[in-house]
C-alpha cells in the first residue's frame, strides 16, 4: 500500500512506492507570459493566439516545455523542504499542454540506498485525460 | 539505417560553442522563481538561485532580425539536417554547486552526439547537446544534456 510523504525526508522510514506530495498547476496567460519573458523566450505558440491556432494548427496557446520541467524539479524540492539536495534529473516533453489545462505533478519513489543516503524517484506530470506528458526520474540526495 | 546523415553532418560531432559568461542576479532569481510559481521563500526572495535558473540565464539573447517569423532563435551549433520537424525532447540535469547573486559562471555548449534510428512511422534523426556551467573557480556548476530528434 503506497502512502502520501508529508514530513521531510527521513531515509530511515522511506519505502520504495512512497509518494512525493502532488500540485496541481493550471498557468494562466499573465504567467505564461512572465515565464517566457523570463526566458527571453519569443516563440509565438506562447503568445500570440490566432498565430498559434490559425497558421500551426494548435488548439490553443501552448503551455513551453520547460516549464514543465521546472514543475518536476519543484515536485522534489518542495518535498526534501531543505531536507536533502536535488543532484540529478532528467525528463522528456512527451506531449503537448495548452492553456486551460490542469496539470497534476507528483512522483514515486523507486529506489532507497541507505549506505550513499541517495533516493531515487519516478516523476510524472499528468493532464486531465491522465496522459503523462513529461515522465522524468530524478536523484536526491538526503541529510 | 537510412543513410541520412552525410559524413559532412556527422562531422559536426565535437562542434562548441563560443562560451558564454553571465551574471547570476537577485532580480533575474526572482522573477524566475514568480513566473515559476515557486513557493519556498529562499527563492522567491533571490537568495539562491533555484533547479534549472540556468535556462533563462543562458537563452539565447539575439536581435529581432535574428529571429525566424516564429519567433525562435537560430541555433548555430546544429548543421541542417535532412530532417526538420521536432518531435520530443528531453533533458538530462546533473546539478554541482548552487548558484547566488553576484556569481558569474560560464556555460559551453557542444554538440556530442547525431545518429539516426527507425521509428515506427519512418527514419528520425536525433542529436545531443551537452552545456557545461563552471564558475570562475572553474569548478562544474551544473551539467545539462538535451536529446532533441527530429522527424
Amino acid at each position: 500500500m503506497s502512502r502520501e510523504l508529508t514530513d521531510k525526508p527521513n531515509l530511515n522510514t522511506l519505502t520504495v512506492g512512497d509518494q512525493l506530495p502532488q500540485r496541481q498547476h493550471t498557468p494562466s496567460h499573465v504567467q505564461l507570459m512572465l515565464y517566457n519573458a523570463a526566458l527571453w523566450n519569443g516563440h509565438r505558440i506562447h503568445f500570440d493566439e490566432p498565430y498559434t491556432t490559425q497558421v500551426e494548427g494548435y488548439p490553443a496557446l501552448v503551455i513551453a516545455g520547460p516549464l514543465l520541467g521546472d514543475w518536476l524539479n519543484q515536485c522534489v524540492e518542495s518535498w526534501l523542504n531543505d531536507g536533502g539536495r536535488l543532484t540529478q534529473i532528467d525528463y522528456s516533453n512527451r506531449l503537448a499542454t495548452y492553456i486551460g489545462e490542469t496539470l497534476t505533478v507528483g512522483g514515486t519513489i523507486n529506489r532507497v540506498d541507505l549506505t550513499t543516503r541517495e533516493v531515487g524517484i519516478d516523476l510524472f506530470i499528468h493532464n486531465a485525460e491522465g496522459e503523462n506528458v513529461a515522465p522524468g526520474t530524478a536523484i536526491a540526495l538526503i541529510d | 539505417m537510412s543513410g541520412l546523415l552525410s559524413p559532412e553532418i556527422l562531422a559536426n560531432i565535437g562542434k562548441q560553442s563560443e562560451p558564454q559568461r553571465e551574471l547570476v542576479t537577485r532580480r533575474d532569481i526572482r522573477k524566475y522563481a514568480i513566473a515559476t510559481d515557486n513557493r519556498q521563500q529562499k527563492y522567491l526572495r533571490g537568495d539562491v538561485a533555484p533547479p534549472m535558473f540556468h535556462v533563462p540565464l543562458f537563452w539565447d539573447v539575439v536581435e529581432l532580425n535574428q529571429l525566424s517569423p516564429d519567433g525562435v532563435s537560430i541555433d548555430h551549433l546544429l548543421p541542417k539536417f535532412p530532417l526538420e520537424k521536432a518531435m520530443a525532447g528531453g533533458l538530462q540535469i546533473e546539478y554541482h554547486l548552487p548558484m547566488h547573486p553576484g556569481d558569474w559562471v560560464t556555460a559551453t555548449r557542444t554538440l556530442t552526439n547525431i545518429y539516426e534510428k527507425e521509428g515506427r512511422s519512418g527514419a528520425l534523426i536525433f542529436y545531443e547537446i551537452i552545456m557545461d556551467i563552471l564558475n570562475d573557480a572553474n569548478q562544474l556548476v551544473i551539467r545539462e544534456k538535451t536529446t532533441r530528434i527530429l522527424r
